[in-house]
């Protein structure tokens, strides 16, 4: 279809040439226009307020009186362990389910169906759920534990470092079969020539992984890998839901301590808790926006 | 042997992958079907199941579960209007920065990218205020216009690198046609880009369907917020009904997950080969 076209519009010549010019005079109209309703979303959404919360945040002061607060530097912390801890565990773990999901069978294809259920339901109902197994007193696990031992079992969301531990396992429990799908669909696009090959030479397990696999995933690894780290980073629900920044404060991420500020209502600390985050974050944003926009 | 040993090694992973899937949803399914108090001995399946709590829930007849089926339509028709708008504004964007190559359409895509990679609850704050000094707090557009700004991002960006897969010539036949911008969208761009705007669609549904912490900073009054919030509200208290907050929670999560199931094929082919093109 395309080539009688080209083939008329040659027969006619330059009047088509002309108008085909005006055309596009009209469609840069045309796509200013529709790019209006984005650019309004951006501006009042976006921009102002992201503009509004520098200015919130821009006295000295709230900065010392943040680095003052031993809930922040604790804070501060627990994100650093969580980004780190959290989602290099999330993305190796990841990383080896796509290869088991990657095997053509009917009953890991039906388990692949199942699997994705935590991702693909909120938050809310299953993470309560998990914070009622881990009740000390009624709690199904304790009681597993009680059975078995004849021992109480911890008192798991009462402890910083448990509590901190499972909040990270509940982050994980959530997002690795987003993950995996994603990491499943880059395996995929290998092609199977490059196994076949190997495999007549006689490659084992260990040399197709590193020799064919981790090449053709290693760039798809790093950009998963940074944005999950964005997503960590804004990750409220795992904290708030399950230890809600207890005991005494000591859980807090920096996702969940703006809002403990907001509480206090200290939205000039909340803010400044938000821009101390910028310079870590910032050209790692960059990064990925030159990543993504290729 | 050996087949038999390979498929043993499977299952070795397969079934602890199974448990860890599944463990919390079948400990939600199992509070919901106990009765008030059985849920708590810790059995792998209650002695007298039952659909009272879902009776009770449906009902209404708890204090904690006045606005139930209110907070199920706001639920839902947050959810919708997010969807739609969502869909309509990176639609057009996606269209004009893709097919019409609008001048400044690089920039504008690397904002909304930038806009992308901020963590949601550390925008959820300037959010908040913004809307505090628009006036919209404790309305339901503060949440359908801050949901859309979260998820139009993301959606622009699939939408897009879906069109430029598109073959270029039909714009060139367009052209020659003497095809007018509109004329381009509704009868080559859209039946083409159906399958992603599906999944962009539902995405941003599920997304505002399932978001917590928005809703409950931008919406407080009871008659206006979502499940969500309605849920995260028996936190609040010692005293709180567990096993009907269990049911109320099966029964939020249930539609997210049909919906997903329903647009799977969408969902995994659009969303996941955008993020994998590194």
């Amino acid at each position: 279809m395309a080539s009688t076209l080209t083939a008329s519009a040659d027969e006619a010549g330059i009047p088509v040439a002309a108008s085909a010019a005006s055309r596009l005079a009209s469609w840069q109209t045309w796509g200013a226009i529709l790019l209006t309703p984005y650019l309004l979303v951006f501006f009042v959404f976006v921009l102002y307020p992201v503009a509004y919360g520098f200015w919130l945040g821009h006295n000295p002061e709230s900065y010392v009186e943040l680095f003052e607060d031993p809930i922040f530097i604790g804070a501060v912390v627990n994100t650093a362990i969580f980004l780190i801890v959290g989602i290099n565990i999330k993305m190796v773990i990841a990383l080896l389910l796509s290869g088991f999901f990657a095997i053509p069978r009917w009953w890991i294809r039906s388990l692949g169906l199942l699997f994705i259920i935590p991702w693909a339901v909120p938050s809310i109902p299953t993470i309560l759920s998990l914070r009622f197994m881990l009740n000390p007193e009624w709690g199904v696990i304790n009681q597993v534990i009680y059975n078995l031992t004849f021992e109480d079992g911890p008192n798991w969301l009462n402890d910083p470092s448990l509590g901190l531990t499972l909040a990270i396992t509940v982050h994980i429990w959530k997002s690795l079969p987003f993950w995996t799908l994603i990491l499943l669909s880059g395996r995929l696009a290998i092609s199977k020539e490059m196994y076949e090959a190997a495999a007549i030479d006689g490659a084992t397990a260990p040399q197709r992984f590193w020799h064919i696999t981790w090449p053709s995933m290693r760039q798809l690894y790093l950009t998963c890998t940074i944005l999950s780290m964005f997503f960590t980073l804004g990750d409220f629900n795992s904290v708030y839901l399950l230890t809600g920044g207890g005991p005494a404060d000591l859980t807090h991420v920096l996702a969940t301590l703006g809002i403990r500020y907001i509480r206090l209502d200290r939205v000039d600390l909340a803010m400044a808790s938000i821009i101390v985050a910028l310079p870590l974050m910032l050209p790692l944003m960059i990064f990925m926006m030159r990543r993504l926009s290729r | 042997m050996r087949k038999y040993l390979t498929e043993a090694r499977l299952l070795l992973v397969g079934i602890p992958v199974l448990f860890w899937t599944l463990i919390p949803i079948y400990h939600l399914l199992l509070f919901a079907i106990s009765p008030k108090e059985a849920g708590f001995q810790g059995k792998l399946w209650p002695d007298h199941p039952t659909l009272r709590n879902f009776e009770l829930v449906f009902g209404q007849k708890h204090h904690y579960l006045i606005n139930f089926w209110h907070q199920m339509w706001n639920s839902i028709l947050i959810a919708v209007a997010v969807g739609v708008l969502t869909l309509f504004v990176a639609t057009a964007a996606a269209f004009a920065i893709s097919r019409l190559r609008v001048r400044g359409g690089r920039i504008i895509m690397n904002m909304a990218l930038l806009t992308y990679f901020v963590p949601a609850a550390f925008l959820a704050l300037p959010m908040y205020k913004a809307m505090g000094t628009y006036g919209l707090l404790n309305s339901q557009w503060s949440l359908i216009l801050a949901m859309v700004t979260v998820a139009t991002p993301y959606a622009i960006w699939v939408l897009k690198q879906a069109a430029d897969k598109l073959p270029l010539e039909l714009d060139e036949a367009a052209i020659i046609d003497g095809a007018t911008a509109p004329q381009l969208f509704r009868h080559i761009f859209v039946p083409l880009m159906t399958p992603s705007m599906m999944a962009v669609g539902t995405y941003a549904l599920l997304l505002a369907w399932n978001e917590y912490l928005y809703a409950f900073l931008l919406l407080s009054r009871d008659v206006d917020t979502t499940l969500a919030v309605a849920l995260g509200a028996f936190l609040s208290a010692d005293d709180s009904p567990w096993e009907l907050l269990m049911t109320a929670g099966f029964i939020y999560a249930l539609p997210p997950a049909a919906i997903y199931y329903a647009f799977r094929r969408y969902m995994a082919a659009d969303l996941t080969s955008g993020s994998v093109k590194s």
